[in-house]
């Protein structure tokens, strides 16, 4: 693990997020919990994108809410700069919310209709009484995410999906951040103008000193923009490890699935490359399988997987994992590997 | 099966219109297509590129305004300008399309069971109860677990991923010929969407189905498609077998696509500049020429035509021109 500075910008410890849902069973109100989030642990050092990938319903978008205390997390701590978040008033919190930003996935429904683009950019600055010209640091933003300073005046539906995102990011700066979560950034957007705002989150963090949580279900746009990536799965991290090491050197059959289910833009490798398909659909959070979650969908599960929860730590392979029997794969992912007799361990 | 060269779809100089009050929006401007029986056929583009618009209109499933003109045969069935009759014989039992979300596509207050034979015994003479057997082991052949017991439940039952096989089942119950998805897989996770390319793929093979592939991933496409065409402003800007089109693409928007996705060993993007155009006033010659990084003032000139140039039909006037250029650096 690289550690950059000595405190990171973020750490996160033992982070539980539970959300309370009443179900209807007959005439009956049962009131039950929703596990999203864990007991996770993480921290990003300065400068540093972290990615955050899992399927729709893994806890990831609620993990990085937790992170800036938009939700309240029912455990667990939060620290940014060593200061703790967790427990902090409103009051309290707003002149550190400067510090810490949010991009959304939706760049049409994030932005309000009836603001013109440097009213919408302008709007944290009020919140913040920012002192200052206001319209001057509107326009220096727009340049700054590569859209002219004249569209200022111009309301959202003039703008591309691209062009939005770019106003988004630029809303997200003007408060001069330290820390960004991307909430699945791109994800809304065509890959050709994709590329554009991935080239422009990459310019913008060395410019500006920032640090990212990258959250994305799209695990090769993670690998490009991530130094270290976290793999999420019902709610708890699998595995955590440097992009490259953990692309090609995957110990958890979660991780290995996950990459080798990303059809490669590529014939030569897909044609020849053997794939892991997981049978059926991530389990309900309500419920989720004791012992370690993956259990149900994992094609090497063993009784001790049912009683006992693997812890994540590093089990020699020079990142944590948490699986009671992790192995990487022989060649990366194009090797033929003999799942059904699961003889490992 | 087929009277013509092995195709079981055949489009001719395909198009479509939108009449607006601000002008006409050229949707589809003479689209090509041929997909063979056992084939699947990738078609890409951006959002607007006419992708779906092209097979929405073939199905019959835009709004009566759309004008749609040139020839579309399934089977040899002309269905451009065809009655309804003809239309409805066609539409189910030849073709059949499923879409990204398979939701609003289901009606939630039947079964999954009675659904399905409502789409078999629409085109096929037989017994309620033969009917009900076939819809169970079509559920079976989509890969639902106790397809049975899954035939008596309603949609919010199913997961996303499950309801997408029910789909599939659906479009398949009457055998068609020609099967076209259309961004199956978007609404899905990598994990699922890859089980559902799995049951395209062994359709295919087993059953003979052609399948047309409507996707913007390219990764999907180089999983399972055999031939690509590439859609940009309702024209086709490249079309070919899928091991050229990703090794040497001719097309300038090709290029690009391929050039702006994440890539082991890619340092950095390089987006297509610019958006794509407004369909109702295309530009002259080359859509694309806005855009490109290679317009020369005579790509302006007429609409290019798609051309044979190697292994792969291009719409670019300076292919072999830049083809050469890109092979001496």
């Amino acid at each position: 693990m690289t550690d950059a500075a000595a405190t990171p910008v973020i750490e996160v410890q033992e982070l539980v997020k539970v959300f309370p849902v009443r179900r209807a069973k007959g005439i009956r109100v049962t009131k039950r919990l929703v596990q999203a989030v864990s007991d996770v642990s993480f921290s990003i050092g300065s400068k540093e994108t972290l990615g955050l990938v899992g399927e729709s319903g893994s806890g990831k978008s609620t993990l990085g809410r937790c992170v800036l205390q938009l939700i309240e997390p029912s455990a667990g701590s939060v620290k940014y700069k060593g200061t703790e978040l967790v427990g902090m008033s409103r009051e309290q919190l707003r002149p550190l919310r400067r510090e810490l930003q949010i991009v959304f996935q939706d760049p049409f429904a994030s932005l309000d209709p009836r603001l013109t683009v440097g009213d919408a950019i302008a709007e944290p600055l009020k919140i913040h009484k920012v002192d200052g010209d206001h319209l001057a640091r509107v326009r220096s933003l727009l340049d700054l995410v590569g859209l002219s300073p004249d569209h200022a005046s111009r309301y959202p539906h003039e703008f591309s999906g691209g062009q939005r995102q770019r106003i988004g990011v630029a809303r997200a700066l003007a408060l001069d951040p330290t820390f960004i979560v991307l909430d699945e950034p791109v994800s809304a957007l065509d890959v050709s103008i994709q590329a554009g705002v991935i080239n422009l989150l990459q310019d913008l963090q060395v410019e500006l000193d920032l640090s990212y949580l990258f959250i994305a279900h799209d695990l090769s746009v993670v690998r490009h923009i991530s130094e270290r990536v976290a793999v999420m799965y019902l709610g708890k991290l699998v595995e955590v490890g440097p992009a490259e090491e953990l692309y090609t050197g995957a110990a958890h059959p979660y991780t290995q699935a996950l990459l080798s289910a990303i059809p490669e833009p590529d014939p030569v490798v897909e044609r020849e490359r053997e794939s892991l398909t997981l049978i059926g659909d991530i389990p309900s959070p309500i419920d989720p399988p004791s012992g370690c979650r993956f259990r149900t969908r994992c094609p090497k599960a063993q009784p001790r997987c049912a009683t006992e929860e693997p812890e994540l730590i590093d089990r020699g392979f020079g990142h944590p994992v948490a699986c009671h029997y992790p192995e990487r794969l022989p060649d990366s992912i194009s090797a033929a590997v003999d799942f059904q007799s699961g003889s490992v361990g | 099966m087929t009277a013509n060269g092995g195709s079981v779809l055949e489009l001719r100089d395909f198009r479509v219109t939108f009449p607006t009050h601000f002008g006409d929006v050229m949707a589809v401007r003479g689209v090509d297509v041929d997909v063979a029986e056992g084939e699947l056929l990738g078609v890409v583009g951006e959002s607007g590129s006419g992708k779906s618009v092209t097979f929405l209109g073939l199905m019959g499933l835009l709004p009566r305004s759309a004008r749609i003109e040139g020839s579309a045969r399934i089977g040899g069935f002309e269905l451009v300008g065809a009655p309804k009759k003809v239309i409805n014989r066609v539409r189910g039992k030849r073709v059949a399309m499923i879409f990204q979300d398979p939701l609003s596509a289901l009606n939630p207050v039947h079964r999954i069971g009675d659904q399905i034979v409502e789409m078999i015994l629409s085109h096929q003479q037989m017994g309620k109860k033969a009917a009900w057997e076939k819809s169970v082991e079509l559920l079976d052949i989509v890969g639902i677990p106790q397809p049975r017991e899954r035939a008596s439940q309603y949609p919010h039952e199913f997961s996303g991923g499950m309801r997408q096989r029910v789909m599939i089942a659906m479009a398949i119950a009457n055998d068609p010929e020609v099967l076209i998805a259309d961004e199956p897989t978007t609404a899905l996770d990598v994990t699922v969407q890859a089980q559902i390319l799995d049951v395209l793929q062994r359709i295919r093979q087993e059953m003979r189905t052609a399948v047309v592939l409507i996707t913007h991933d390219l990764g999907v496409i180089a999983r399972i498609a055999d031939r690509v065409q590439v859609m940009y402003a309702g024209r086709v800007a490249e079309r070919g077998d899928i091991g050229p089109i990703f090794a040497h693409p001719t097309h300038p928007y090709t290029q690009g696509l391929l050039n702006s996705i994440p890539a082991l060993g890619r340092e950095r993007l390089t987006p297509i500049p610019g958006a794509p155009p407004n369909m109702l006033q295309p530009p002259s010659g080359c859509a694309f020429r806005v855009r490109c990084p290679h317009a020369i003032d005579a790509c302006a000139g007429d609409l290019p035509e798609l051309r044979q140039l190697g292994d792969l039909a291009t719409a670019c006037i300076r292919a072999e021109e830049l083809t050469a250029l890109r092979s001496v650096s």
